[in-house]
């Protein structure tokens, strides 16, 4: 029997948008982001509903949804309807190119059945992920001009000023693992960093191959975000509320959501492209089934992106934000020239193999 | 010659001697997660309220409550808290008793939705007879049940003794 491959696509996009993308977003957005901040802070958090307040989305997504939806008398009520879609449509998309892990055998009737998973293997999936990322401004600035208001207007303006700056860092830290694997797929990036680096000892992630990109990805990625020490765009002291002053109920919620989306394609690339992704470093050395190393493998995914979405957390409350200046000075004067030496280098380095004595 | 010193002053102030690694603002980051990621484990500040109550100071200034002292008020309805009561909550009826004070409140009542907790029927108390509790939850669901007639004001002079001896030490 052979599953039709537009059903096996559909029953993925299932299964990572009901079992990964909501728990992820209600767990960890809504609960562990108010449950960090108020631990960082000496406070306790959400604690009335559930055990730990663990249930905390089941007040407040619903409440969003019955919040009256106030459309301002003077905005344009198309465009500014039409801002949150993209954004969470953007946001959504950009996890069908994800590898969360190796294939995964299933025996169905004595036949075995190796299931990738992954959405679609797309061939150029990071020109993809780049394309979706950089679309993702027209969302923010279409719904501050949209809105009629000069906070969200500036909102607006400066969210597209910082993504065009970030977006050419980003787009430039990425070239060198391009450069290393000669493909712009994921799995196949994810599947180059399965072996050893340095006599053996370090995994072969990209993370230790090219500590100046990541350096720059990580970066760029916080700003392409608009987290913490990026969040011009929305900043509360100066802005109101930026973008988003003048939406409410269930549209407010979809900027919410698609932000925590963000964060979590931001983190899921960041796994993806310089921690090895769904790897298990020395998993060949405990001699377990392919299942259960299958298994193992989309936990660590997992575990690399939890880890880094609490890293996302905790910046955001121990940096200030950037002034506007200083947020395009390191735009354009330190991080496109690193992430131009990085490329440089990792040309060097192909041209004269000094990498492969340590291997 | 003024303004050239009005332009040095508004230069932007910056440490001289920030060496390479505080520069390059990776480390200071992590320093700074460090100390957030620290705060994690320290004790909270929050009191889990309607569960844990705070045991208020003496010099606390709850609702004001008439003291009762051998079974009758210490109140003589002289009536200098309601002239002082900035509020104007304060309602008093004076009647006449057998006893050695020969006066008492016939009504004493207190509109608490008026009350501004100020404590001046305190202060200008000449018998000690008005005084701040330490009560605070006041919730009422009717404007009749926010008026507290004597049966809600009165309490012992035992149960009030920390404020007495307060007042007592501070006046």
């Amino acid at each position: 029997m052979e599953i039709s491959p537009v059903l096996e696509a559909f029953i993925k996009i299932l299964i990572v948008v009901l079992i990964i993308l909501l728990p992820a977003v209600t767990f960890l957005g809504v609960w562990l982001e108010r449950k960090l901040s108020a631990w960082i802070q000496n406070r306790i958090g959400p604690n009335r509903l559930g055990p730990y307040g663990l249930f905390q989305m089941f007040a407040d997504i619903p409440k969003l949804f019955f919040k009256e939806d106030i459309v301002p008398a003077a905005a344009n009520k198309f465009v500014h309807s039409l801002g949150p879609m993209i954004s969470l449509t953007i946001a959504f998309s950009t996890f069908a190119v994800m590898p969360f892990g190796d294939t995964l055998p299933i025996v169905i009737n004595g036949v075995t059945h190796n299931i990738k998973l992954q959405i679609a293997d797309v061939n150029i999936a990071l020109l993809y992920v780049l394309a979706l990322s950089s679309l993702a401004v027209y969302g923010i600035t279409l719904s501050g001009w949209s809105s009629n208001n000069k906070y969200s207007l500036l909102g607006g303006i400066r969210s597209s000023a910082q993504m065009i700056s970030y977006e050419l860092s980003l787009g430039l830290s990425i070239i060198g693992i391009v450069m290393l694997n000669n493909s712009l797929q994921l799995d196949e990036i994810v599947k180059a960093q399965g072996g050893y680096y340095l006599f053996g000892v370090l995994p072969n992630w990209n993370i230790f191959v090219q500590p100046i990109g990541f350096v720059t990805f990580v970066v760029a990625m916080f700003a392409e975000t608009n987290r913490l020490p990026f969040d011009l765009p929305e900043a509360e002291p100066e802005l109101v509320a930026g973008y988003h002053t003048e939406y409410t109920g269930m549209k407010f919620g979809m900027f919410m959501l698609s932000e925590y989306l963000a964060m979590f394609f931001a983190a899921s690339m960041i796994s993806t492209l310089y921690l090895g992704g769904w790897q298990v470093p020395y998993i060949e050395y405990l001699g377990l089934s392919p299942f259960a190393v299958s298994l193992l493998q989309v936990g660590a995914f997992f575990t690399k992106f939890v880890l880094i979405v609490v890293f996302f957390m905790v910046v955001r409350w121990s940096m200030p934000r950037f002034r506007y200046d200083q947020l395009m000075n390191l735009g354009w004067k330190v991080m496109l020239p690193l992430s131009l030496l990085n490329i440089a280098l990792t040309g060097l380095f192909i041209l004269k193999p000094i990498l492969t004595w340590f291997n | 010659m003024n303004d050239e010193k009005n332009l040095q002053k508004s230069e932007v102030i910056r440490l001289k001697d920030l060496s390479f690694l505080q520069k390059a603002y990776v480390f200071e980051i992590l320093k700074g997660m460090y100390t957030a990621i620290s705060q994690i484990f320290k004790p909270k500040f929050t009191i889990q309220y309607p569960e844990v109550k705070i045991e208020h100071a003496a010099s606390f200034r709850g609702r004001p409550v008439l003291v009762e002292e051998n079974g009758t008020e210490r109140c003589v309805a002289c009536g200098l808290c309601s002239r002082v009561c900035p509020a104007l909550a304060i309602e008093v009826q004076a009647g006449s008793t057998e006893l050695a004070k020969e006066r008492y409140p016939e009504k004493f009542e207190i509109n608490m939705t008026r009350c501004i907790f100020c404590g001046f029927c305190e202060e200008v108390c000449p018998e000690e007879a008005i005084i701040m509790s330490s009560e605070y939850e006041l919730a009422f669901s009717s404007q009749a049940e926010s008026i507290f007639g004597k049966d809600k004001l009165l309490k012992s002079a035992e149960e009030m003794k920390p404020r007495l001896e307060f007042l007592r030490k501070n006046r």
